[in-house]
């Protein structure tokens, strides 16, 4: 049996009644005492707070075109200006998606880059391989902790505790700043579709900052299910999902998050499959009743099986049933009627356009 | 003399005279999590004791709800369309999903006591 790793917040999970259940090799809190929907509501409506330290960071100094890094990934690292961050692809040689990752460019010659649990081990070695052997790179992910505070208030919450310079953060903007005593940063992004931000500190300060954002009243915590069913409300792709080697970044319906004017393992594949044509693609839809369509279920149009769910849920915001899927590309097509099927059930369901929920506080 | 029985599935089924009304226990509920959708069976449905009676999904899963005793759907608590968080807040009160025509009495033997009913959640 796999051991399964716990962030330093454990104890406080058990203390605020979590449901535990592994994760990615984690051991993470999927919701706690109110419900789902109640985090989910919450995090829409006021402000949520995320345990988000299972996730891995890496650290790269060094010049960032001598030492291989502006070759690794699918958009130009070089390009990313200081303050700013960009996600994007690892990639295989075939163009499947080793990872998707957040890059950060913290100084001219400093990178941080962000990328998904059960995948960061793996994507070390990778990233690693693809570098030339002078390089500084290092996986900083055990010193690293990071909170996910989200939602409409968060902004509100943040600056109350840490500071004036809170609201000046864009969008895919950061800042380093000071926060119980030690150097963090502090990035206006996330999973959820509202306004938020992701904050990275020293391990050790973790469950001091998830104390003090949870003494504010409009701040409650929010698990794993809650994050997993408004990640999905606003289309965005899970890894392990809808997206892992075998998929593309052109069929997962990402290539805009593909720079061709780059140099990256992948982009071969990746041009000759935009040459022939996709093989299939990636399809959102949204079920005509409040059943929910969960991964692996199959989709029909007519009588033919044009391919599988990649995930699914009950969207609350829609009160409906809303899934990702790939299937063969004259099946995606907006407003085609589809069937999803699942032993003796079967779902009518509509393809439409991604927001399936538009009235989310991202950029606000 | 209370008379209500439990299955080892969770499902609850009160009965009176020959009318049987079923729902899913507490501890259902709570396993499940939030109730998203309850699909309900159709009035007239004829079903076996322990076969599947209708369905229940949750943000988490989706299961089936198997009928306590035989019979024939007499009518469904249509409440629970729009309403399915029902189960949440009430699930063995306001959120009965059918009434049936019980058709033999005699299986009730085969189903647990609230007593034995919360010595066997135990042991799960």
């Amino acid at each position: 049996m796999e051991l399964l790793r716990e962030t330093p917040l454990i104890g406080r999970h058990r203390e605020q009644k979590a449901l535990l259940a592994p994760f990615g090799g984690w051991n993470m809190p999927i919701q706690y005492e109110g419900g789902i929907l109640a985090e989910h509501r919450w995090c829409r409506e006021k402000a949520a707070l995320f345990d988000i330290c299972h996730m891995g960071e890496f650290l790269y100094r060094g010049d960032i075109v001598e030492g291989g890094l502006e070759d690794v990934f699918t958009f130009s690292v070089a390009s990313i200006q200081e303050g700013r961050s960009r996600y994007g692809f690892l990639l295989n040689e075939h163009g499947g998606v080793i990872d998707d990752l957040i890059v950060f460019r913290l100084a001219k010659d400093e990178v941080m880059i962000v990328v998904n649990a059960a995948t960061a081990d793996n994507d070390f070695g990778v990233i690693r391989s693809r570098l030339k052997e002078s390089a500084n790179f290092s996986d900083i992910s055990a010193a690293t902790g990071k909170l996910d505070p989200q939602g409409p208030l968060s902004r509100d919450v943040m600056t109350d505790l840490l500071g004036r310079n809170i609201p000046s953060i864009p969008y895919f903007r950061f800042i380093t700043t000071d926060i119980l005593g030690s150097k963090a940063i502090v990035s206006r992004t996330g999973y959820t579709g509202e306004l938020g931000y992701e904050i990275f500190l020293p391990v050790e300060k973790t469950v001091e900052l998830w104390d003090k954002l949870l003494k504010d009243p409009r701040m409650k915590p929010a698990g794993l299910g809650a994050r997993d069913l408004l990640r999905l409300e606003v289309g965005y792709s899970l890894y392990g999902n809808d997206l892992d080697e075998t998929i593309t970044p052109l069929e997962a319906g990402l290539e805009g998050f593909v720079n061709f004017d780059s140099e990256f393992i992948g982009k071969d594949a990746l041009l000759r499959q935009r040459s022939t044509g996709l093989k299939r693609s990636k399809v959102s839809f949204r079920v005509g009743s409040r059943r929910s369509p969960r991964h692996y279920y199959e989709i029909w149009s007519g009588d033919r099986k044009v391919g599988i769910t990649t995930s699914g849920g009950f969207a609350p915001m829609l009160g409906c049933g809303i899934g990702l899927g790939m299937v063969s590309p004259d099946a995606a097509a907006m407003g085609t009627e589809l069937t999803i099927r699942h032993e003796n059930v079967s779902m009518p369901a509509t393809v439409c356009e991604l927001p399936f929920y538009r009235g989310g506080s991202v950029r606000k | 003399m209370s008379n209500m029985y439990y299955t080892k599935e969770h499902e609850w089924v009160k009965i009176d005279g020959n009318i049987a009304t079923v729902g899913i226990s507490d501890y259902a509920a709570h396993q499940l999590g939030d109730i998203t959708f309850v699909e309900l069976p159709k009035p007239g449905k004829a079903v076996k004791q322990f076969e599947v009676l209708c369905a229940i999904e949750s943000v988490k899963a989706a299961s089936d709800i198997y009928a306590p005793v035989s019979g024939t759907v007499l009518s469904v608590n249509e409440t629970l369309n729009t309403r399915p968080e029902i189960v949440n807040e009430s699930p063995e009160e306001s959120a009965w999903m059918a009434t049936m025509k019980m058709t033999d009495p005699s299986e009730v033997a085969k189903l647990m006591n609230r007593e034995q009913y919360d010595e066997y959640r135990k042991g799960l």
